[in-house]
């Protein structure tokens, strides 16, 4: 038995702690949004968040992740409202789809360490995710988008705690 | 308003659809009958458009899904004709069924960019049709005349008494109405949804990771299979020892099929081990020892061998003797792998009493025939699910993943999803042909080009299996993009000699335009450097007769500045192209870092007739020169001992982010019949690309993907 921490609960899995972290996700526990393309680390299509960095899942052992915390694309947030998911959908990033939840994960870790990406960021960031359907100008727009969702969300964040009517509110709303 | 006059070939079905709503469909007779007497509340076969009584308006959408926002596109065709509330409006992924048919084709699939094409008149028709039955029922209701009721985002209104019902409401009265004779298709200038950017349905299933592509079908005691292939492409097992596979955990059972031998497991995993552990005696077969040099050394004896003819005007031999300067030249373009992000797969449940095909599929109607051969079942018992296309580009146009899972099902008696790894998508593809291409122009002492021979000697994809050189036979698709050029060359001659070497080929993203406009769109601006001529100026003097290749092309050219200074070591690079009833041109802006090359901006300008979904439009181009930007600048497949060389990412690297040129796209007013959009984006990004560095070194590029040096 393997212990894995998934999207913010514990999961067991009867599987060789050999097994790749991706098929232990897809088969084991049908979280199915992250995507198997390549197997050997080298597009993207895998990525999950480890403790918050992003790792291939095609080539990390379940053993590896035992005890960490292990983000999915069905965990980023219950309903799209993360900003990188709401940028994605305004600026309509997808074509086939296929590789996005490994574009949407290695985009929010970039805004986690850079919430200001240059162009240099994105491209240091986001290389090694590969897109068939060249939505790659789309990702580039949506990152600084979200980016800029982000700025405002804490800046709304700021002004209503210090307004304590707002603030009040808030707490009754 | 246009009068469309319903015919029998229409065969335009109106029944009560489960739960009091309105179904109405194109179909064919027996089939439409058992879509009437659907009682699924959830699926209605063989129907276009389904309208609950709640108002949920719900369309069929008979094309494939793998990025091109066809989804999107055709529900708007339809609910622009309905006049449906677009807020209201979903689309479901129709499952195969002759009612489904496309016109060009006369069959169900997707390819050669003919879903808007094809189903545009249909597909209007439909949506009038209902329209039409919903106004009817509403002036039933009120009393009214039927002129004075009107149409509009889910309501019918009678403005005199400011009456108005939903299509909801609407909708079960009018199931019980005759099929109108006659409906009325809208002008143009009264679309309302058509040439808006609407947002794709099809985005938030997308940034969740809910979307369900075939690699994420699941049903219960659904088995996971891999297939060991002979290494050398065209072999066949002789005998396999399936012990140690046996023997790996999961494995529950090993079984030979057609394409090789399957071993198939509790999950993906354990499959993999488990073919890892397979030993097997392959028979190499005929392709034994081959490789690129010896396909490319018999594709230039094929070029220098009489072709069969494509076009000829005037006398080229004559007017290359006239001609004051004349260039000679050889363009070769490699194998192409598809390389879609989501590995080929397909999951099939073969049951005594009938087979489900859950599949990521460009071909419905080949899937089921395929299934029925297989399993011997009428096409009434093979249902065939089209899930999301983790990309197509043509791959998903063949059925061989989806035969190889209806195989493994009957074998083991269970549902089985069979899953290629990265390095099976590339060692088994059906690759985009090589081609080699000999040409000949000349130009007069005036500068005027007088002269234009091409001979182009390759595989053909419909007759690769006749093997070797095959005379005196052609195929449109190797001459397409070569034989319609689009300049007025007085001597002109294009051929195509056929040699198929084995290597097994496919329809590739813009087919034949793929290549044949990077070599007739670079072979232009040598000989437009031979006529001492700016490469535009060259092509629009020849460009009477050809105003919307014209008009892509001043419009590139013109958002670009092209001719206006550049920074230094900057060069632009032009090329145009028609493909699928569309046309574009590119221009790129290049330069050279240490050996590499940087595409920094492609300007682009499409006219692909009327306009659906400009946004999708934009996407498509964008996505459509990446696609032609790792076929021009980075990836190749060649040939070792009949087999692939490249088998993954690493060797057959895509185009990344950084390596990704800005994008203009500007697109060009038009009220013709709309034309493809999938596709024609890519024949013009590697020209445009080799013709900016032929401008920086002076040096044509004869060869993709480009190696300097």
């Amino acid at each position: 038995m393997v212990r894995l921490s998934v999207n913010g609960a514990d999961r067991e899995l009867d599987l060789d702690p050999a097994t790749p972290l991706l098929w232990a996700l897809r088969d084991g526990l049908k979280l199915t949004g992250t995507k198997f393309s390549c197997g050997i680390a080298a597009c993207g299509a895998c990525l999950v968040l480890v403790d918050g960095k992003p790792v291939h899942s095609c080539v990390t052992p379940i053993s590896a992740a035992a005890g960490k915390q292990i983000t999915t694309i069905e965990g980023l947030s219950p309903d799209r409202s993360h900003p990188v998911q709401q940028a994605w959908i305004q600026e309509e990033v997808p074509q086939c789809g296929y590789c996005q939840s490994g574009q949407i994960l290695a985009a929010s870790a970039l805004l986690q360490r850079h919430p200001h990406p240059t162009d240099a960021d994105i491209d240091e960031a986001l290389q090694g995710v590969l897109c068939r359907c060249g939505t790659y100008p789309r990702v580039r727009r949506a990152i600084k988008r979200a980016a800029e969702l982000v700025s405002q969300r804490v800046s709304q964040q700021a002004a209503q705690s210090a307004d304590p009517m707002a603030d009040a509110a808030r707490r009754e709303g | 308003m246009e009068t469309y006059r319903l015919t029998r070939r229409d065969f335009l079905r109106l029944s009560a659809a489960a739960g009091g709503g309105l179904l109405l469909g194109f179909g064919l007779p027996g089939l439409a009958d058992t879509a009437a007497e659907g009682s699924s509340a959830h699926f209605t076969p063989n129907a276009w458009i389904r309208i609950d009584p709640d108002g949920q308006v719900t369309l069929q959408v008979a094309s494939s899904e793998m990025g091109q926002g066809i989804m999107t596109g055709i529900a708007m065709i339809l609910a622009e004709e309905l006049d449906a509330d677009w807020a209201r409006v979903k689309a479901e992924l129709a499952p195969a069924d002759p009612a489904y048919f496309n016109p060009l084709f006369g069959r169900q699939a997707t390819g050669g960019s003919t879903a808007v094409r094809g189903y545009w008149t249909p597909l209007r028709t439909a949506g009038a049709a209902a329209r039409e039955l919903l106004l009817q029922a509403a002036a039933q209701r009120w009393q009214v005349e039927r002129s004075t009721c009107q149409a509009s985002n889910g309501w019918v209104i009678h403005e005199a008494s400011g009456n108005r019902l939903s299509y909801g409401d609407l909708a079960p009265a009018a199931a019980k109405l005759p099929v109108p004779a006659t409906v009325f298709l809208k002008e143009p200038e009264e679309f309302v949804l058509l040439g808006r950017p609407l947002p794709r349905l099809d985005t938030p299933a997308k940034v969740d990771g809910s979307a369900v592509f075939g690699m994420d079908v699941t049903l219960p005691g659904l088995l996971t299979a891999t297939v060991a292939r002979c290494p050398t492409l065209g072999g066949k097992v002789r005998s396999f020892d399936a012990t140690a596979a046996l023997a790996s955990a999961g494995v529950k059972a090993v079984k030979q099929i057609s394409s090789g031998v399957a071993v198939i497991a509790e999950h993906f995993w354990a499959a993999k081990q488990g073919r890892d552990a397979l030993r097997i005696d392959w028979d190499a077969g005929p392709n034994q020892g081959l490789d690129t040099k010896a396909i490319t050394a018999e594709f230039a004896k094929a070029a220098d061998s009489e072709g069969v003819v494509a076009r000829s005007d005037g006398d080229i031999e004559t007017a290359l003797k006239r001609a004051a300067k004349t260039v000679e030249a050889v363009y070769t373009v490699p194998y192409q792998a598809h390389a879609c992000m989501e590995p080929m797969n397909a999951t099939a449940d073969v049951r005594a009493d009938g087979c489900d095909v859950y599949v990521p599929t460009q071909a419905q109607t080949a899937t089921q025939d395929l299934a029925m051969r297989l399993t011997g079942l009428p096409r009434e018992r093979v249902k065939v699910h089209t899930t999301y296309l983790g990309g197509g580009f043509g791959r998903r146009g063949d059925t061989d993943f989806a035969g190889e899972a209806v195989e493994c099902s009957q074998a083991v008696g269970r549902p089985v999803k069979v899953i290629w790894t990265r390095e099976d998508d590339l060692l088994y593809d059906k690759y985009r042909p090589a081609t080699y291409n000999r040409l000949r122009g000349g130009v007069d002492a005036a500068g005027r080009i007088i002269a234009w021979d091409h001979r182009i000697a390759g595989a053909s994809i419909r007759s690769q299996h006749r093997r070797g050189r095959v005379q005196g036979e052609t195929d449109a698709s190797n001459v397409e993009g070569a034989r319609n050029i689009p300049y007025a060359i007085e001597n002109l001659f294009v051929s195509f000699a056929m040699y198929n070497p084995g290597i097994p080929v496919g329809y590739w993203r813009s087919v034949g335009s793929s290549q044949n406009a990077y070599i007739t769109e670079c072979f232009f601006d040598e000989l437009a450097a031979l006529a001492g001529k700016d490469p535009l100026q060259a092509r629009l003097e020849l460009m009477d007769g050809h105003p919307r290749h014209a008009g892509v092309l001043r419009l590139a050219a013109d958002k670009a500045g092209y001719g206006k200074p550049l920074p230094a070591g900057h060069a632009h690079g032009i090329a145009v192209a028609e493909s699928f009833g569309s046309f574009v041109a590119q221009v790129a802006e290049v330069s050279l870092d240490r050996g590499r090359v940087r595409v920094h901006r492609i300007t682009c300008a499409v006219d692909c007739g009327m306009v659906v979904n400009p946004d999708a439009i934009r996407a498509q181009m964008e996505g459509a020169i990446a696609f032609g930007l790792t076929a021009a600048l980075k990836s190749e497949i060649t040939i070792q001992d009949g087999h692939a060389v490249q088998r993954n990412f690493d060797d057959f690297p895509l185009l990344r982010i950084d390596e990704m040129p800005e994008v203009d796209v500007h697109i060009v007013p038009s009220r013709e019949h709309p034309g493809g959009i999938g596709e024609p984006g890519v024949p013009p990004a590697a020209p445009a690309v080799a013709n900016a560095i032929f401008a920086l070194t002076g040096k044509p590029v004869r060869s993709i993907p480009i190696r300097l040096g």
